[in-house]
């Protein structure tokens, strides 16, 4: 372990920069891939850009405890801008990139952002749409000036200008003084929540939270400069945050930051990552990849390909737990890495995976061994934003799927009698920001964080386990219990289904809407000879249809097979017209299901799903991506499925 | 010939210069057809002027006069203030003059980067030779002219299909990479021979989108040909409407739009 500088000295952000700029000065600090070439700049590089951002920003006029808002894509620039904030005396607010304009605008007026700093032309518009509304805004600095040139620069800079600028007027010593002000209490940053219920909160994270945090998890994984992440999940999230600036500056490793959003994937082949974070909906989407190539590879391939797999699922996960596996299970485990394992991870860019974590969403338990079978140490960690992240997290040699592992370092952990878990941590937030009611009802006066969810702690194990949204869970009708988030898990892991929302609440059966994944389905239509003109005409094609419905038996099959959760089978289903849209508020930015939205807005086919009609006609608005409304209708078919009948054990047991 | 021969500043603030290009009584016959009957018109440096017209009107033609393709039969071409002799096309590309197709002409089993790498043909000076022999010269211009490519494909926002066939590409997508290869040129003028045709409404804004950034960012003036009216309307600083290889409009958009013979032109004349 590295000897740990007294508090005070590193007491922010700013300072774990001054300190990785003396130590680390020719290592890499962060790569971005533009004009084709992996750009980089060394740590000493990094402090030199963000002091000249600081000091454009000083001569702007910024104040101590101004907010600045950062919206963009993943640029060093912008990971700069917040640091930069931080020296200054601010607070960043970085901001989801691609949220609407009446969102931003929402956050802008609540914290009451002075400045803003945003990465191109399209967020400048964003913001000037809503301006009007925002008297306090006073300045914009933008990155990319590509299509820039024509707008009224009095109240708009480039950030190249105001670096220049700030290099060669800037007032060092106010800058100094401010950045050795900062103390350990101070707000190191504040970021909104994804607002599954209701209106965004700001969650103050000070310097403590995130520096002790950062300290405690890095040790955790034993992280350490050598280390190599790509930078790629939206920097309002607190995850990009804690990885991408917490344990990045703490253990001064390199952070990369893709060409774009498309590029992703290839990116994260060229820099094979060995830290590396993703939320399941990416995991499933690469898996959701394999599986469609495979089934357009020859035969040979295939049954290689299917033989390897197989193995790999016997012996895979535990052989990355090292436990003991026979030697010729060994020797033919090694033979499939180097032939089917090997160069499938390298195709997915986690050749180089030495720790990999996955959050934000339950991830299927098929979906979690197919990684930890090919020997990526994949792991789960459950955490929010309040925690500043961690909560729990899985130890190396003790990962299971069902479990989100044991209380991270620091983090103490309880269950009420409802079975909700509460938490107090060195990470646990501030406050949110001007809303000291919300603060005191999550927070009580101990410290203890309520997180919402329901889940208990394993007594053999001491591994936490979650089971659903304490508000979710509920009762049917007949009493038994609905847990949707379980049955909707079963049924994500099917490539072709993208997402599946499960009703049932103190209903007296279970109905589900599903949304078909256009990348599978499209393929597999496209080798069927199956033509099609839009989303809409796919999802409602009887063939279509009697897959999904394939699909929803057998989730029957295993969940009839659970004694406490017999009754969640689903008994019909409806394949929706539209994927489920952040932009028409059916999801949050982070893909989570707004459940409450979505049974609301689309009522009249859940009537439809419960009074047994074989057909509904419906109209629903949508949000283009410009912020221009339009409608659509469709005829839906709803469909049957078989439902196993439920054992009368539990019937005895009442 | 234009009262306005004077360099100004447009309202958005971009400075349109002298005349570029200045087409003096050109007719192009094609045997007995004439498909371009005695039209002046000039486009001016800085400017994007549209060109317009029914179906058959001769608008590709005249491009392709402008582009060295077709030689007029009558007429003279002036260029940056100099008759230009016959030509051919190359020479044409080499004074500074890029194109676009109205049926994309791509290699269809080439790279993106590849295809718009061919752009830069003009800026290579190394031979046969010191290609094969490749060290030294031969490298250096590669890496200087790719550079000039990336930073096109950064420009059209095209990083993700860099590597892709052009084969395999969507037409919308396959249109931009054709605009990408005249880019890569460092064209003085740039012609657009129906940019939008076969568009949706989302494409045809990013395309819209791109040429004004192209003519506001490089300074390159744009000559282009459209159907797309609202487009045009939007776009352009000053339009040519041509009907049956007449010249029968010349101005800014709003004069346009008013002229009688364009409205008769395109939405017909009652016969009695």
């Amino acid at each position: 372990m590295k000897t740990v500088a007294p508090e005070d000295e590193l007491a922010s952000v700013p300072s774990l920069l001054a300190l990785n700029a003396s130590r680390f000065s020719e290592r890499p600090a962060y790569r971005e891939k533009e004009f084709g070439i992996w750009q980089s700049w060394t740590w000493s590089q990094a402090a030199d850009e963000v002091e000249a951002i600081a000091l454009g920003l000083l001569i702007l006029g910024v104040e101590r405890g101004d907010h600045i808002a950062i919206v963009g894509r993943n640029r060093p620039s912008l990971y700069w801008s917040m640091v930069a904030a931080q020296m200054a005396g601010c607070v960043p607010v970085p901001l989801y990139q691609d949220a609407a304009a009446e969102e931003i605008s929402y956050a802008l007026e609540n914290c009451g952002a002075r400045y803003a700093i945003v990465g191109d032309q399209e967020q400048v518009d964003k913001i000037s749409d809503v301006r009007e509304n925002l008297p306090g805004l006073k300045h914009i600095v933008y990155v990319d000036a590509q299509g820039m040139r024509k707008y009224d620069h009095s109240d708009l800079t480039s950030l190249a200008d105001l670096q220049a600028n700030g290099i060669s007027n800037g007032d060092k010593v106010e800058l100094k003084l401010r950045t050795d002000a900062l103390t350990y209490d101070d707000t190191c940053v504040m970021l909104y929540t994804s607002g599954t219920t209701g209106r965004p909160k700001g969650v103050v994270l000070s310097n403590r939270n995130v520096i002790e945090t950062a300290k405690n998890t890095a040790g955790f994984d034993k992280l350490s400069e050598v280390e190599e992440t790509l930078a790629y999940l939206p920097m309002a999230w607190v995850g990009d945050f804690i990885f991408s600036i917490g344990h990045a500056y703490w253990t001064g490793f390199c952070v990369n930051c893709p060409e774009s959003a498309e590029t992703m994937n290839a990116d994260l082949r060229e820099i094979g990552p060995t830290y590396f974070f993703a939320p399941p909906a990416v995991f499933e989407s690469h898996l959701t990849h394999v599986m469609i190539r495979m089934e357009d590879a020859s035969r040979t391939k295939l049954s290689m390909f299917k033989y390897f797999m197989a193995h790999a699922k016997k012996v895979g996960p535990k052989i990355l737990d090292g436990e003991t596996v026979g030697l010729l299970e060994r020797w033919k485990y090694k033979l499939g890495e180097y032939l089917v394992y090997g160069p499938l991870k390298n195709r997915l860019g986690l050749s180089r995976v030495r720790v990999g974590y996955t959050a934000g969403e339950a991830i299927g338990p098929e979906l979690f061994d197919f990684y930890r079978s090919l020997g990526i140490n994949l792991k789960q960690l459950y955490g929010q934003t309040e925690a500043t992240v961690f909560i729990t997290q899985q130890p190396d040699g003790q990962v299971r799927s069902d479990t989100v592992g044991v209380p991270s370092p620091g983090v103490e952990l309880k269950t009420t009698d409802a079975g909700e878990v509460l938490y107090r941590s060195p990470g646990t937030f501030v406050e949110y920001f001007n809303n000291p009611a919300s603060t005191a009802s999550t927070k009580d006066a101990d410290g203890w964080v309520a997180t919402g969810d329901a889940g208990f702690i394993d007594k053999a194990s001491g591994h936490l386990r979650i089971i659903d949204r304490i508000k979710d869970v509920a009762k049917m009708s007949d009493g038994a219990m609905f847990a949707p988030k379980y049955v909707e898990n079963k049924l994500k892991f099917f490539p072709n289904i993208l997402e599946a929302v499960v009703f049932g609440a103190g209903r007296d059966r279970c109905c589900a809407f599903v949304n078909i994944d256009l990348t599978a389905v499209g393929n597999w239509a496209e080798r069927n000879n199956i033509a099609y003109s839009s989303y809409q005409e796919i999802s409602q094609h009887p063939r279509v249809l009697d897959i999904i419905q394939g699909h929803i038996n057998e989730v029957n099959k295993t969940v009839a097979v659970d004694e406490m959760l017999a009754g969640c089978q689903i008994h019909r289903f409806v394949v929706l017209h539209k994927e489920l849209d952040a932009d028409d508020g059916e999801m949050t930015r982070t893909r989570k299901v707004r459940r409450a939205v979505v049974g609301e807005k689309f009522s009249d086919i859940v009537d439809a799903l419960y009074d047994g009609r074989p057909s509904i006609y419906t109209e629903t608005e949508v949000t283009y991506e410009d912020g221009r409304k339009g409608k659509i209708a469709a005829t839906l078919q709803i469909c049957d499925s078989t439902v196993l009948p439920v054992t009368t054990k539990r019937m005895a047991a009442e | 010939m234009n009262a306005l021969a004077e360099p100004y500043t447009t309202e958005d603030g971009r400075k349109i210069g002298g005349v570029l290009m200045d087409m003096r009584n050109i007719t192009l016959r094609f045997g007995g057809v004439e498909a371009i009957k005695n039209i002046s018109f000039d486009i001016r440096e800085g400017e994007i002027r549209a060109i317009i017209g029914p179906n058959g009107a001769g608008k590709s033609s005249m491009l392709n006069v402008i582009s060295g393709f077709y030689k007029p039969q009558e007429g003279e071409v002036h260029f940056r203030g100099t008759r230009r002799p016959p030509m051919k096309p190359y020479q044409v590309a080499r004074q500074g003059i890029a194109r676009t197709f109205q049926n994309i002409a791509l290699f269809e089993g080439m790279s993106v980067l590849d295809n718009i790498m061919t752009g830069r043909l003009n800026h290579m000076k190394a031979g046969l030779f010191k290609q094969a022999i490749w060290k030294g010269a031969a490298e250096r211009e590669e890496v200087e002219n790719r550079a000039h490519v990336e930073r096109v494909i950064d420009f059209l926002e095209i990083q993700a299909i860099r590597k892709t066939p052009v084969g395999r590409l969507p037409y919308g997508l396959k249109k931009r990479v054709e605009l990408a290869r005249a880019l890569a040129a460092d064209p003085k003028l740039l012609l657009l021979d129906e940019p939008m045709a076969g568009m949706n409404v989302e494409e045809k804004e990013d395309m819209s989108r791109f040429i004004l950034d192209v003519n506001d960012e490089f300074g390159t003036t744009i000559a282009l040909i459209e159907h797309d009216m609202g487009v045009v309307m939007d776009l352009s600083d000053r339009v040519v409407v041509m009907d049956y290889g007449r010249k029968i409009g010349d101005g800014t958009p709003a004069e346009i739009i008013c002229n009688q013979e364009v409205i008769d032109a395109y939405l017909g004349v009652a016969h009695d």
